[in-house]
């Protein structure tokens, strides 16, 4: 059941993400960060997280979900220690990711060669 | 020797005295890629990168112009060459070999007809019995300097061209050939003020409609006057705003504009969307499809019109707009 | 149809050539979005439905895996963030996910998987350039916005927060 949800809910971010796409001059980079910030403040308003709940990894995978982590981040660093959780939160959240993809492509890049597009 | 507003008139017409088109994989793979003399599957063309690639097929054609004519790099007198990169860099290291005196030149795809602008204007005015024009483009660097790295995964629009690897060299002096530049008409910077990078041919369109019209204005001339009317790389989609841009001026292209952009790529086969684009694509294609066809007397006149959008990556993300601009070369059969 | 031909490049951009050049822009940029040919939307939407679609039920295979193991929920988050964006790498490096890019738009963008293409796509391309100046200065590219404007939402955003819970307020 839940993989019926993570397919649906994921699938429809990204549907109407494809809009942004094709109708708005909106570049990939630009949608990202729409995505993040989206994704931020939606959890900043409770209604990211019951989302996350219900669709699972269809609403943490996709970018907004990286936004949501972000902000749950941020609030658990507040609540843990104050005003210096404001700075201390969204990084250690999101730590797996960047360092992920940072360690993954730099490692790559030193494997593989760039190749031309077919 | 002025004609008109933006035109000359040779009174003695410099010959193309030999050409050469060298390019990649898909291009080989294209409609047109038995026509090419060199293709070279290996897109780093031996290299280290897409950059030393280009320098390379540039400095390639340049050999070959100059064997086909069997003349030596000393009996050029100057050289004319760009590129879309930043600074010209393929161009500077590709020809520094051979030693010419040289000018650098930018026009973004309308540098072929730049280059051979100068060069035609260079010999009727006496300055040397030999002249090179050449440029060059390649997917690789041009994608990495204008859009993304080549592994980004990205859609691209209906609109999006696709980049020429390939470069064009021409050998225009005294001696005698079957192909004379009669006139040239120096095309004007148009912007009709679009913003999109991705949609190169609607950018490009007013400044071919600008040189094309003033170039049949200062000669006197209509469309039928030419065999074909043939710009460097509007595509599908620049070919069609073209038409009706022309119609605007009554003046009516339809029947013997053809497109280099829409010709070296089958846009179902190899997915090119709206066609080629690069200063390598007018280059490759005038050497490998056109001059043929005016050397063998098949075509008699040709208008050809190299267009260029003159953005840089900088303009483009402070807001600028995408400014155009079209050099006309009038060909004949001789 | 009659467009503005070429005589408008030469008015005067003072006062009303000014406007006069503004309104023949807008024209011509309204015909070119009208000649200009588009992806199928509908279409389109559904590719990207579908290949977000699957992605994410990658992720919950991972995820329900992480938590069948006994991990809790966040660290199980980071296990499925870490293995997609490897996965991802691997794709782009082996010249594969582009290809899903293509037919899938928005549906490989989308997930974190497409942002750890547009981490890994850089460093690939600019290592020609040397690791200082071509890797590592470049490697953000195409990232570093989601990274500068997520972390400042948040940012932001935790500091209304903060100021909510001082007033009393949450």
């Amino acid at each position: 059941m839940d993989y019926i949800n993570a397919f649906w809910v994921g699938g429809l971010i990204c549907a109407l993400a494809q809009i942004l796409l094709d109708r708005t001059k909106l570049m990939p980079g630009r949608v990202m960060v729409l995505l993040v910030c989206t994704g931020a403040v939606l959890g900043a308003l409770h209604i990211y997280q019951p989302i996350q709940d219900y669709a699972g990894a269809g609403a943490s995978v996709p970018l907004a979900g990286f936004g949501n982590l972000l902000w749950k981040g941020v609030k658990e660093a507040v609540d843990k220690e104050g005003f210096i959780g404001i700075f201390l939160g969204g990084f250690k959240a999101s730590a797996v990711g960047i360092s992920a993809a940072l360690v993954f492509g730099y490692l790559a890049s030193l494997i593989c060669e760039p190749k031309m597009k077919k | 020797m002025t004609q008109g507003l933006q035109s000359i008139a040779f009174e003695q017409s410099p010959y193309v005295v030999s050409s050469a088109s060298v390019v990649g994989k898909k291009e080989g793979e294209g409609p047109l890629g038995k026509m090419f003399d060199m293709v070279e599957t290996e897109n780093l063309f031996g290299e280290d990168t897409w950059e030393a690639a280009e320098s390379t097929m540039q400095k390639e054609a340049c050999l070959l112009a100059m064997g086909k004519a069997h003349i030596d790099k000393e009996d050029v007198r100057f050289l004319f060459g760009g590129d879309l990169l930043r600074q010209g860099i393929a161009t500077s290291l590709g020809v520094e070999q051979f030693g010419i005196p040289m000018f650098g030149l930018f026009g973004a795809c309308s540098t072929s007809g730049e280059a051979l602008a100068l060069a035609s204007m260079s010999v009727a005015a006496g300055y040397g019995d030999y002249m090179l024009a050449v440029t060059s483009s390649h997917f690789g660097s041009a994608e990495k300097e204008f859009r993304f790295p080549l592994s980004y995964a990205n859609q691209r629009p209906l609109s999006a061209q696709w980049t020429v690897t390939g470069s064009g060299a021409f050998l225009v002096g005294k001696k005698r050939s079957h192909v004379r530049i009669t006139g040239i008409t120096v095309g004007k910077i148009v912007d009709f003020g679009l913003k999109d990078s991705q949609n190169m041919g609607a950018c490009m369109a007013p400044a071919a409609a600008d040189t094309i019209e003033r170039n049949l204005k200062d000669f006197g001339r209509e469309p039928d006057d030419y065999s074909r009317i043939i710009t460097g790389d509007l595509g599908y989609v620049g070919q069609s705003i073209l038409f009706d841009l022309m119609r605007g001026k009554e003046i009516d292209i339809k029947k013997n504009h053809i497109d280099c952009g829409m010709m070296i790529f089958d846009q179902n086969k190899q997915d090119t969307h709206a066609g080629g684009s690069g200063c390598g694509c007018a280059a490759s294609v005038l050497s490998s499809y056109v001059l043929p066809k005016l050397e063998r007397g098949e075509w008699k006149r040709v208008l050809f019109v190299p267009t260029g959008a003159l953005m840089s990556t900088v303009s483009f993300n402070e807001g600028a707009s995408v400014p155009g601009i079209a050099h006309g070369i009038v060909l004949e059969h001789c | 149809m009659r467009l503005a031909g070429a005589d408008s490049n030469t008015e005067s951009l003072e006062g009303e050539g000014r406007v006069d050049r503004k309104k023949q822009q807008e024209a011509y940029e309204n015909y070119v979005k009208r000649k200009t040919p588009v992806h199928n939307l509908p279409a389109n939407m559904t590719k990207a439905f579908i290949t977000g679609g699957i992605i994410c039920v990658i992720g919950q295979s991972i995820l329900n895996y992480c938590e069948k193991m006994g991990l809790d929920k966040d660290i199980s988050g980071g296990w499925t963030s870490m293995i997609l964006i490897l996965l991802s790498v691997i794709l782009t490096a082996l010249n594969v996910y582009p290809r899903i890019a293509k037919w899938g738009g928005a549906g490989a963008l989308v997930p974190i998987t497409g942002f750890a293409n547009s981490v890994a796509a850089p460093a690939i391309e600019f290592q020609k350039e040397g690791q200082v100046m071509g890797i590592g200065c470049k490697i953000f590219t195409i990232a570093g916005p989601v990274i500068l404007y997520g972390v400042f939402t948040s940012w932001v955003l935790g500091f209304l927060y903060w100021i909510g819970k001082i007033a009393g307020l949450l």
